[in-house]
């Protein structure tokens, strides 16, 4: 048999729930609730750039924080003895398997007013804080529920690296610190941009750590397209265009990353 | 006579309870090239990562000119390495790669200027004939082309010695012939010790001033090339180094050994009467007569050519020897031999004896030289890369 066969259940698959979805969001986006052609639900779009703005603000913010916080997990992880590697593995792992409603509601009673957080800080004599429900919060839910993403294809590539290389670049004169910035860190940027696209991406879209954690009071383009679809304002239309422009921003900007990291990635033989 | 350089002194190295270097006690000359040589897992490799730092030894010291360094890290030493399979940057070009050490030097708080490394790097292209490559990508180069890549970024830090882990070994026959000759070639140009590892006996004699050849952790033998040749110290060293036929004799007196119920005259002396002794006889050392004139006579059983000369194993009493001749005589002939009494080497007896010099199963022994990936492997898996 040809290989080829094979694909075809996949190729359905993917007709039918990427391709199927795509063109009926577009075919909305560009139509009135009549069925005639429009541009409106675009030049409308003004009245929503603060939400824009907010969304990949946040996200942005993020992303940062999962790499200044995956990256020296995935790095102790990657050179860590075999034994520590497994359990550190499991402590990541862990929480992917629980379902991510029951890990938001988690997180949703430590940053409560009355939650573990601040009895944890009353106990200790200092100041209780008001974290749930702002901002804080949702970026919070997102670093915690995203982390892993960027963890493991910055583990997965560093792990690979070929130690003679550093001990090449020792032999050199490079201390440590060195290794670790004029190699390991320029080797193991395909796996920062590829955990960044896994992070940032979900991240614009984040819907239910925002009602969650956010409590309605932090209101991201997740939200803005549940209501236009769902909710309150119902306007399927401008909530395809809403999607349409999102998805067009997060092209760019992955093109943009791959643009910058060309080159990185048969440095490690991807 | 230059003076010495490096020296182990009672080093030995375990990994996991198991010892791979049973102390070693070795020096290094300035400006020697010297060569490591031995079959996999005799601790070759070991030796050389202990040089650069990239290993500590279990037990006994390391010093550089008379300062113990054991405890100093390896950038912090005037050893460069180039390592098995080269080890290039693959993020950065040619000229990137080989300007990485410079760019780290400080000489007398002060990084080197621009000018002086772009100056360093392009007099290191021209010694290693890759003018023009500066911007390529060392991903791009050939096998041949990043080895060279490998030695201008070693040398280019002007280190006293250098460490060189079967630097060959990934490139073919011919290549591997030029860059012998290379090698050599700078060595001798810049006057930098070389500490050069490798399996491959050929290469060793070639190219080495002083050959060291290792088998289970422990020196067998230390000379120049012809002598490890002509007067191997154990039938190891007479195996390993080229083909010999090891036999058992006995010493009756100086100058006159007993092989086969036979007295022939020798060149060696100095053992006590009627010691018996282990007999090397070099495969080219031995002539081919009529069986009638013979000292010994024997039938051929086989025949292998070999280009210049033929590989002949003739059966003498049960027991084969491999005959180098460029003489054909067809099989299941009678002939006889002669050995001059320069071609007889007389060796004590070791723990090797026995082990080696048989040619009754002979097979392509050829097989054995250059079987670069196995030896990796096996290096590996003794313990090393170790941050």
């Amino acid at each position: 048999m040809k290989p080829k066969y094979f694909s075809i259940p996949y190729v359905g698959w993917m007709a039918m729930f990427v391709v199927a979805p795509i063109i009926i969001v577009f075919v909305y986006a560009f139509t009135t609730p009549g069925g005639e052609f429009t541009l409106r639900n675009f030049s409308d779009m003004g009245i929503f750039m603060p939400v824009f703005f907010r969304s990949f603000r946040l996200a942005f913010i993020a992303t940062l924080l999962c790499i200044a916080l995956g990256y020296p997990v995935a790095y102790i992880l990657a050179r860590e003895a075999s034994r520590v590697q497994l359990v550190l593995f499991m402590l990541i792992m862990l929480p992917l398997w629980m379902n991510f409603l029951l890990r938001t509601y988690a997180w949703m009673s430590i940053l409560e007013n009355t939650g573990l957080l601040n009895q944890f800080l009353s106990f200790l004599g200092l100041p209780t804080v008001r974290i749930i429900n702002t901002q804080t919060a949702v970026v919070i839910g997102m670093v915690y529920n995203f982390l892993p993403f960027m963890i493991l294809p910055i583990y997965s590539v560093i792990v690979k690296i070929d130690k003679n290389l550093l001990e090449a670049a020792h032999d050199l004169g490079a201390n440590s610190f060195l290794v670790f910035r004029k190699l390991i860190v320029p080797l193991s940027l395909p796996g920062i941009l590829s955990g960044v696209t896994m992070v940032f991406v979900p991240a614009v879209s984040a819907f239910v750590i925002t009602q969650l954690l956010g409590g309605g009071m932090v209101f991201l383009l997740g939200d803005l397209i549940e209501m236009q679809f769902l909710g309150t304002a119902h306007n399927p239309q401008v909530g395809s265009a809403i999607s349409i422009l999102m998805m067009l921003i997060v092209i760019a900007f992955v093109i943009l990353m791959n643009k910058f990291g060309s080159g990185e990635e048969k440095a490690v033989g991807l | 006579m230059s003076k010495e350089l490096i020296r182990l002194s009672n080093c030995s190295m375990a990994f996991d309870g198991e010892y791979v270097l049973k102390d070693i006690n070795l020096y290094f000359n300035d400006k020697e090239f010297l060569t490591l040589l031995g079959p996999s897992g005799c601790g070759k490799t070991t030796t050389l990562r202990i040089i650069g730092g990239f290993q500590k030894p279990t037990s006994g010291d390391v010093f550089f000119d008379g300062v113990r360094i054991n405890d100093v890290l390896p950038h912090k030493r005037a050893v460069n390495t180039i390592f098995q399979k080269y080890a290039l940057f693959p993020h950065l070009n040619v000229y990137e790669n080989i300007a990485f050490g410079l760019k780290l030097q400080r000489q007398n708080g002060k990084k080197l200027s621009k000018a002086e490394i772009s100056g360093r790097v392009s007099e290191m292209l021209d010694v290693v004939s890759l003018k023009g490559f500066e911007k390529r990508d060392v991903t791009s180069l050939s096998g041949g082309q990043q080895q060279r890549v490998a030695i201008a970024r070693a040398l280019v830090n002007r280190p006293k010695v250098l460490l060189l882990d079967e630097p060959l070994g990934a490139l073919d026959m011919r290549l591997r012939k030029d860059m012998q000759s290379e090698l050599k070639r700078i060595q001798q140009a810049t006057g930098i010790t070389f500490i050069y590892v490798t399996h491959d006996q050929e290469e060793a004699l070639a190219m080495s001033d002083t050959v060291v050849v290792m088998e289970g952790g422990a020196i067998q033998q230390i000379g120049t090339p012809e002598d490890i040749y002509n007067e191997p110290k154990n039938a190891f060293v007479a195996d390993f180094i080229g083909e010999s036929n090891i036999l058992d004799g006995i010493m009756h007196s100086d100058g006159v050994v007993e092989l086969f119920g036979r007295k022939f005259q020798c060149l060696d002396g100095g053992f006590s009467p009627m010691e018996p002794v282990d007999v090397v006889i070099r495969p080219e050392d031995i002539d081919i007569v009529d069986a009638a004139e013979g000292t010994l006579k024997g039938t051929v059983a086989s025949i292998t050519f070999r280009g210049v000369l033929y590989d002949i194993i003739v059966d003498f009493h049960g027991f084969k020897w491999l005959i180098q001749t460029t003489d054909l005589s067809p099989i299941g002939t009678e002939i006889g031999i002669k050995i001059d009494p320069d071609g007889i080497h007389i060796m004590k007896k070791s723990e090797f004896s026995g082990m080696y010099g048989d040619y009754s199963s002979f097979s392509d022994k050829y097989d054995d030289i250059g079987d670069a990936e196995s030896e990796l492997e096996l290096e590996e898996a003794e313990g090393g890369y170790e941050t």
